[in-house]
């Protein structure tokens, strides 16, 4: 697929490209524990109310500003995006397994096991993502469980996809064709031939899986189908702070939403650095 | 419904040959035009058999869900209501009846264009998506047109600039804008030009206290554009992103470096050979996001508190109007069909290779 390279970058700080990417994504995930960590300390403070410093905006003393009851839109925003971790990470969890065990029939099932997921996997996208989980995380009955629920069981059609591909390419490798002969049965050469190729691309796939989860859990919080009114997620911050709009409180929507950005973008960079060392065709670069 | 799209699109089967084109020209484009005919027959086979799968697939999530559709209808008073009152609406609304027989009379009355009654809007669903769907299309139309005509175009400058600062710009903002929540997009424009410059209005279709049917033009499109915007910068990212490589792969191959060394310059270059090999792809995946969209216009809606679709399925969420929900499902599943199979067609239409009848 690559053809030649342009140039070889010689390296400026004599790390070559393996090491940098390794040094990236190091530098990143202390950034999501560093949020995580921060939001521990600060579950308290999101919620307490201050009705003497209602609404204000930001400051030396409140970076983030206020709400209307004097909360620290900071502590909130970041116990907000720990929800988000916490939420993408399970919807990723839930999907990746889904996908596996799903691609795992497409690949050794058969015709029928193939045409089973194929047409599953069309079903699950023949409806706008976000009709789907407003579908399903009505149908759970709503609240907090059914939105991550509703989130991790709509994720996997396109990983599917992916790992089925990947997957039938190794079946059709050599190695499987004498393992067959050798009389194994598909369980084992499942565990033993298939699972090995396909791991790179599920651990890949999932960490790109976490930042649409969170952005759609986000969604449906906002449309206040999602997370409990009563905690802070973003989505619910966002939703919020409509009212306040017009009154000119500017930050209360600006800066969560910027704070969820931010997480969605080093958890998208992440994702691509981890594909660039798993890649054989970029590793070594 | 897809036929009629389709006709109307000019994507059928191709224009027949000038006179010159000799003998063997008109049964070509006669057998090309049965296999088009076919084609075109499979895919609303396809459409039909696709719709009833998600029929199927709602009525089951709905029928096992441990939502209590009476309960959901009457509210809060469902308390003050006896077991026998319970029963009895149970048995009028044939809900004491098992799920295959529901499903049947359901889907009978679906055929017949009966998708049932919305409980929020106290109107046949069929009424509620058909007053409001054509505020939504406008608003994915204009969208949809904004992100092809901006995506297309800032690949193409980012592809033939590659690795320069116009490309790291555009490459940036465009992922940026991948991850961005569209709502959050649109709460800050809607900060920006409706409450601090007020060039825009703050909410819905038309300005307060004016009927829908006595809005102008030109109020209308005043009220669409800030919405309309926000959904298309979600869009731009991927169409730019796509049309930015299939630009980088052109400008590198052998017929751009002949050209170049005949003495073509950068404009031609760009006109003659980028442009009709980039925008096969770019149509078939803007055709391709419609369901997506979709969903953003649902988030847009609800932002600008524009009276579309989207805003309706919000509203039955919240307020479990199931009747309506289903329908809303329906329609955006025969919506995120047809884009697929116009996206499979235009690109065949913009690909030379790829002409001669579908799968």
């Amino acid at each position: 697929m690559s053809t030649v390279r342009a140039r070889p970058a010689p390296s400026e700080r004599g790390l070559n490209r393996q090491q940098r990417t390794i040094a990236t994504v190091t530098l990143l995930l202390i950034l999501v524990v560093g949020i995580v960590l921060a939001a521990g300390m600060l579950t308290g403070s999101a919620n307490t109310t201050a009705l003497t410093e209602r609404s204000q905006p930001p400051s030396s003393e409140h970076l983030f500003g206020t709400d209307r009851y004097g909360r620290d839109l900071l502590a909130r925003t970041l116990v907000g995006l720990r929800l988000s971790l916490v939420v993408g990470g399970v919807a990723a969890a839930l999907s990746g397994v889904i996908a596996v065990v799903l691609s795992l029939i497409a690949v050794l099932g058969g015709r029928t096991g193939a045409a089973v997921v194929g047409w599953l996997v069309d079903l699950f996208l023949a409806l706008p993502h976000l009709v789907l989980l407003i579908l399903v995380a009505f149908a759970l009955g709503g609240g907090t469980t059914s939105v991550i629920l509703a989130v991790g069981l709509t994720h996997w059609p396109r990983l599917t996809r992916v790992l089925t591909s990947v997957g039938r390419a190794a079946v059709g490798s050599e190695f499987v064709a004498v393992s067959r002969a050798l009389g194994h049965g598909p369980l084992r050469i499942a565990r033993t031939h298939v699972a090995g190729h396909l791991i790179p691309h599920l651990l890949v796939g999932t960490v790109l899986l976490f930042p649409h989860a969170i952005l759609h859990e986000a969604a449906l919080s906002f449309l206040g189908l999602g997370i409990d009114p009563g905690q802070p997620a973003i989505g619910i911050l966002l939703q919020e702070s409509m009212r306040y709009l017009s009154a000119g409180h500017w930050w209360l929507a600006v800066l969560p939403g910027l704070g969820l950005l931010l997480l969605v973008r080093i958890i998208d960079r992440i994702g691509e650095n981890v594909r660039m060392l798993l890649d054989p065709r970029s590793a070594q670069l | 419904m897809a036929l009629d799209l389709l006709n109307r699109d000019g994507l059928g089967p191709p224009p027949e040959q000038g006179p010159g084109s000799g003998p063997d020209a008109e049964p070509a484009s006669r057998r090309r035009a049965g296999r088009t005919a076919v084609g075109l027959f499979l895919s609303s086979l396809r459409l039909v058999s696709l719709l009833v799968a998600v029929a199927i697939g709602i009525f089951a999530l709905l029928a096992a869900s441990p939502i209590d559709p009476i309960r959901a209808y009457v509210g809060a008073e469902a308390r003050n209501l006896s077991p026998e009152q319970i029963a009895q609406i149970e048995q009028r609304w044939g809900l004491d009846e098992p799920p295959l027989e529901r499903f049947m009379a359901w889907g009978g009355q679906l055929i017949s264009g009966d998708l049932g009654q919305s409980q929020v809007y106290g109107e046949p669903v069929t009424t509620v998506i058909a007053d409001r769907l054509p505020a939504s299309l406008s608003l994915m139309v204009l969208a949809w047109t904004l992100a092809g005509i901006i995506g297309f175009g800032l690949g193409i400058i980012a592809g033939v600039h590659r690795g320069r600062w116009v490309d790291r710009v555009c490459s940036w903002w465009a992922y940026t804008l991948a991850s961005a929540p569209t709502f959050w997009v649109g709460l800050v424009l809607l900060y920006v030009f409706s409450v601090s410059l007020q060039w825009t209005p703050v909410c819905c279709a038309a300005p307060l206290g004016t009927l829908p049917g006595e809005a102008t033009l030109l109020e209308r499109a005043h009220h669409l554009i800030l919405p309309a915007i926000t959904l298309s910068l979600i869009g731009v990212s991927a169409t730019l992103l796509h049309t930015r490589q299939a630009t980088i792969e052109v400008m590198e191959s052998d017929h751009v470096l002949f050209a170049r060394a005949r003495g073509e310059r950068l404009p031609g270059l760009v006109l003659h050979h980028v442009v009709r090999n980039a925008a096969g792809p770019a149509l078939m995946l803007q055709f391709a996001s419609v369901g997506e969209l979709f969903g953003g216009s649902i988030l847009a809606e609800q932002v600008f508190t524009y009276p579309g679709l989207g805003q309706a399925t919000t509203e039955a969420a919240l307020r479990q109007d199931i009747p309506l929900l289903m329908g809303v499902a329906l329609v955006t599943a025969a919506l995120v069909f047809v884009g697929n199979l116009l996206g499979d067609l235009a690109h065949r239409w913009a690909d030379p290779r790829l002409r001669g009848g579908m799968r």
